[in-house]
């Protein structure tokens, strides 16, 4: 080989090398592209249902009442029976099997809807009013084009007969799409058309509220202890060891802490929010205390030596000046941490949150799901309109993470002194 | 009833704070001394000492009610049944008194079961009773106590701060405690698992297959036939297995594709990609893993699966393929942060001499920085390593439930996590072996990231050391 042909050789390798990291950074980028694409493509649709407009005679005869009816006859309209009058309607049928698959086409809420609507509106008896009636499930996949129409009808959801009604309500502009309010604020349901993750939410919420309850202050001063007050011995360096190692314990073992301990020796309340919180609080503790160690060194020493010299005592040194130049570091950590808890599953369904709560939690010892809980059991339901409602569940609580993660990169660069 | 409580704390401490802070200096003028702190110490001091010793009793008290309460109700069943009956029975029976008691007992409750609700009733009204009166002498006592102290003019500065001290110590202690109570609650159920199961049937048995300890009654003794086979149901080798195999996979994404973009944003990139594309490496890190499990099992799989079906191979629909691509993706970013910083943190004299000797930029870094930076790489990996075995979400929805020990990728494999979630959701007996397991299977898989990250830490801090 030449001087030349090698050195050649060496420069291709050199440009070879290279394009192995620019490759590697790509395929990472890649990822992230196609993780929120699908998210995106899927799970947006699932902020939108589908509607059909139902005309509905509130005449007083119709819903069994006087012109000015008391509580109790209000209480005792048969509201199912009043709306099914109506479905029925839509198409006209004697075959039972036509009815039957007639109604299937409506939430199975139906009468709640209308109850709803009657109870709100005290001015609409005797008037004829079409109500937007939330669609079935299958209905709205169909609407949404998530559904073949051209395979045989036994490969179908919806059957023949539905989708001759179906196009003759397309026809008539009776069917809409609107804005998806069930989505944000139901809990869940076997019925994918009136499920929501407001209970979800809501349990989040409160498991994050114990789990920064716990996990801030306590993570805070035992930050200021180790930072400020530690005395350089073997105690000392055990819990720095053992800080150090329990941020890097798999998530799962603290759901077995939170087994073992919690629910098996205390008997606290299973499945809810407070066990939950103090699982999680558990976990986020070392995540916490190392950035909170981190900005406290972060704080120069001329700052003690100042307060000192000036005759302040060490507690008043920390108190009135370290920790608050230390605070938009510290806060920041601890939004992190919390955004990491938020994401937290495995240690979640060891303790229970995986039940299936239909009611929205009214405080943090109900029993509740959380969002990341709502992903795993509705990823793991084969229907249809639970797939989309799994990608809008990430898409919110992606966006929640990225909301925290933010406020954390702002709390820093906007607070945090630069010192020089 | 405990919110009443505490709010009396709140406001009595408070008004104690003034009190104290105020009193100071009447004193101090009447008796002509000067305060030796300044006076809202003083305030502090005594609202310090009478809100303190008064929620510590809360507290405890919160904690050992339950198991008082219990003992006093089962010791008293005991007598008044006179059966020394077994302890599930007596615990079950306590239950039911708990549940009637607070109106969630449905069916007809017997004789019992009524009289020992209105035995637990009448417990809670005393505890209750008891609490008060000891919350409140407590308060009082200790008050008085400290405004004695107060008069006799005592350093209240070194008191406030010698109290603050010892919270900063108990905080700091709960990380410690939090420790001891993961490897109790581990050991407690392991024990009784390792009394059950013979450890070594355990650490190298070939088959898994728990639901067989579900078919048996655990009060029955076994005879040694059927304790041999349930001995031979618990072999965790097909989990480990399984679990070394995905994380295997894994490695096998992350450490070249974290390895090359970390050395790539090192070396190469200039500040402007350096800033936007370290960011996005690690969003990756702050994605929740049930996003990447619902990534893989519902697109990664299935995309594998019909690849592989056009390729004319058999393909599980939860391949450990899939899993192990998606984990490796989800520890790039603790491959790569962590090599950036060892990488970054090798000397730019050490490059210089390489560039000097007429090396290019690839053969610097091949044969100067990497070797120098190896023993942090090295950490980054373990730490990877032991997030990969860790991981359990991913596992749980995308990897296979049977034990199955296999070398296919394209095979359905199971973990120790996917296991211990799987025996532990859903309703729980603890006094089968098939629970205890789970607690076995933990206790396994702490031991070992405890391991795998207290080499990692030694090898990174060692290594920092060297060239700062």
């Amino acid at each position: 080989m030449t001087k030349e042909q090698r050195l050649k050789k060496r420069y291709s390798a050199e440009k070879r090398f290279k394009q192995y990291g620019i490759v590697s950074i790509c395929m990472a980028l890649l990822f992230v592209g196609l993780l929120v694409f699908k998210v995106l493509s899927e799970g947006s649709s699932a902020f939108v249902k589908t509607t059909i407009q139902l005309e509905l005679n509130f005449d007083t005869k119709l819903l069994n009442i006087s012109n000015q009816p008391t509580k109790e006859e209000i209480a005792d309209i048969d509201f199912y029976d009043f709306t099914l009058k109506h479905i029925l309607k839509v198409y006209p049928t004697n075959n039972r099997d036509e009815e039957k698959l007639l109604i299937k086409l409506f939430t199975s809420d139906f009468e709640f809807e209308v109850k709803k609507f009657f109870l709100n509106n005290s001015d609409i008896l005797n008037k004829v009013i079409t109500l937007p009636i939330t669609a079935s499930s299958d209905l709205d996949q169909l609407h949404k084009g998530n559904y073949q129409r051209d395979i045989t009808e036994d490969r179908r959801k919806i059957s023949n007969f539905q989708l001759k009604i179906y196009d003759q309500l397309l026809e008539n502009k009776k069917i809409n799409k609107t804005f998806n309010n069930y989505f944000l604020v139901k809990g869940d349901s076997r019925n994918p058309e009136i499920a929501g993750i407001g209970g979800a939410m809501l349990g989040s919420f409160f498991s994050i509220l114990v789990c920064l309850i716990i996990s801030f202050p306590i993570a805070l001063l035992a930050a200021v202890y180790l930072e400020e007050f530690a005395p350089k011995n073997k105690f000392t360096d055990f819990i720095e060891i053992n800080i150090n190692n329990l941020a890097a314990v798999p998530s799962i073992v603290f759901g077995l802490l939170g087994l073992g301990i919690l629910l098996n020796v205390f008997e606290l309340p299973r499945s809810t929010s407070l066990v939950g919180g103090i699982t999680l609080a558990l976990m986020t503790l070392p995540r916490i205390i190392i950035p909170c160690r981190a900005s406290l060194k972060a704080v120069p020493p001329s700052i003690r030596e100042a307060a000192l010299a000036v005759g302040a005592s060490k507690v008043q040194t920390v108190i009135h000046h370290v920790v608050p130049l230390a605070m938009p570091g510290t806060l920041s950590g601890t939004i992190i941490g919390l955004a990491q808890a938020l994401g937290e599953t495995a240690p979640l369904l060891l303790i229970g949150m995986v039940a299936f709560v239909v009611q929205v939690p009214g405080n943090p010892l109900d029993p509740s799901a959380s969002l990341p809980i709502q992903v795993y059991l509705w990823s793991e339901s084969a229907e249809r309109g639970f797939v989309e409602k799994t990608s809008a569940t990430i898409m919110v609580l992606l966006g929640f993470l990225i909301v925290m993660n933010s406020l954390a990169v702002y709390a820093r660069q906007k607070f945090e002194k630069k010192w020089i | 009833m405990n919110i009443l409580i505490l709010g009396f704390i709140i406001i009595f401490s408070l008004s104690c704070f003034f009190f104290g802070k105020s009193r100071i200096k009447k004193i101090a003028s009447i008796n002509q001394f000067k305060p030796k702190a300044l006076p809202h110490f003083y305030g502090f001091y005594l609202s310090l000492w009478c809100a303190l010793p008064a929620l510590l009793i809360i507290f405890l008290w919160t904690i050992f009610e339950p198991f008082i309460a219990k003992y006093f109700i089962i010791s008293s069943l005991e007598v008044s049944t006179n059966i020394k009956s077994n302890a599930d029975q007596l615990n079950l029976t306590y239950q039911k008194i708990k549940a009637f008691y607070f109106g969630t007992f449905s069916g007809t409750a017997s004789e019992q079961i009524k009289i020992g609700a209105a035995k637990y009733a009448s417990f809670v009204a005393m505890a209750q009773n008891a609490k008060i009166v000891l919350v409140v002498t407590s308060i009082i006592g200790f008050s008085l106590l400290a405004y004695k102290k107060i008069q006799n003019n005592i350093h209240a500065r070194e008191g406030v701060e010698l109290i603050f001290k010892s919270v900063l110590i108990i905080c700091s202690v709960v990380a410690v405690l939090t420790t001891a109570g993961i490897i109790f609650s581990l050991l407690l159920e392991s024990i009784k698992f390792f009394s059950q199961i013979h450890f070594f049937d355990f650490l190298f048995g070939l088959e898994w297959s728990p639901q067989k300890a579900f078919v048996r009654d655990a009060s029955v003794a076994l005879s040694a036939e059927q304790s041999k086979e349930l001995g031979k149901a618990f072999g965790a080798i097909p989990l480990f297995a399984g679990t070394g195999f995905i994380a295997l996979i894994a490695m096998s994404v992350a450490v070249p594709i974290g390895l090359f973009s970390a050395i790539y944003l090192a070396e190469y990139a200039s500040p402007t990609v350096r800033k936007f594309g370290k960011p996005v490496i690690e969003i990756l890190a702050g994605i929740p893993t049930v996003v990447y499990g619902f990534f893989a099992a519902l697109t990664v799989g299935p995309l594998i699966k019909s690849i592989g079906d056009i390729m004319g191979l058999e393909v599980s629909s939860e391949s450990a393929l899939a899993a192990g691509l998606v984990m490796g993706v989800m520890i790039i970013p603790f491959v790569s942060s962590l090599s950036d910083d060892v990488i970054n943190a090798v000397p730019q004299s050490l490059r210089e001499g390489s560039y000097a000797l007429g090396a290019t930029k690839s053969e610097t870094i091949k044969q100067v920085v990497l070797p120098a930076a190896l023993p942090g790489i090295i950490g980054s990996i373990l730490l990877a390593v032991s997030r990969a075995i860790g991981e359990t979400m991913i596992v749980v929805m995308a990897a296979g439930l049977a034990a199955n020990l296999t070398i296919n990728p394209l095979d359905s494999t199971t973990t120790v996590t996917t296991q211990i979630v799987m025996i532990l959701v859903g309703d729980q007996e603890f006094t089968s072996a098939k629970t205890q397991a789970a607690f076995a299977l933990g206790l396994t898989l702490f031991l070992v990231t405890l391991i795998l990250n207290f080499i990692a830490l030694r090898v990174v801090n060692k290594y920092r050391e060297k060239y700062d």
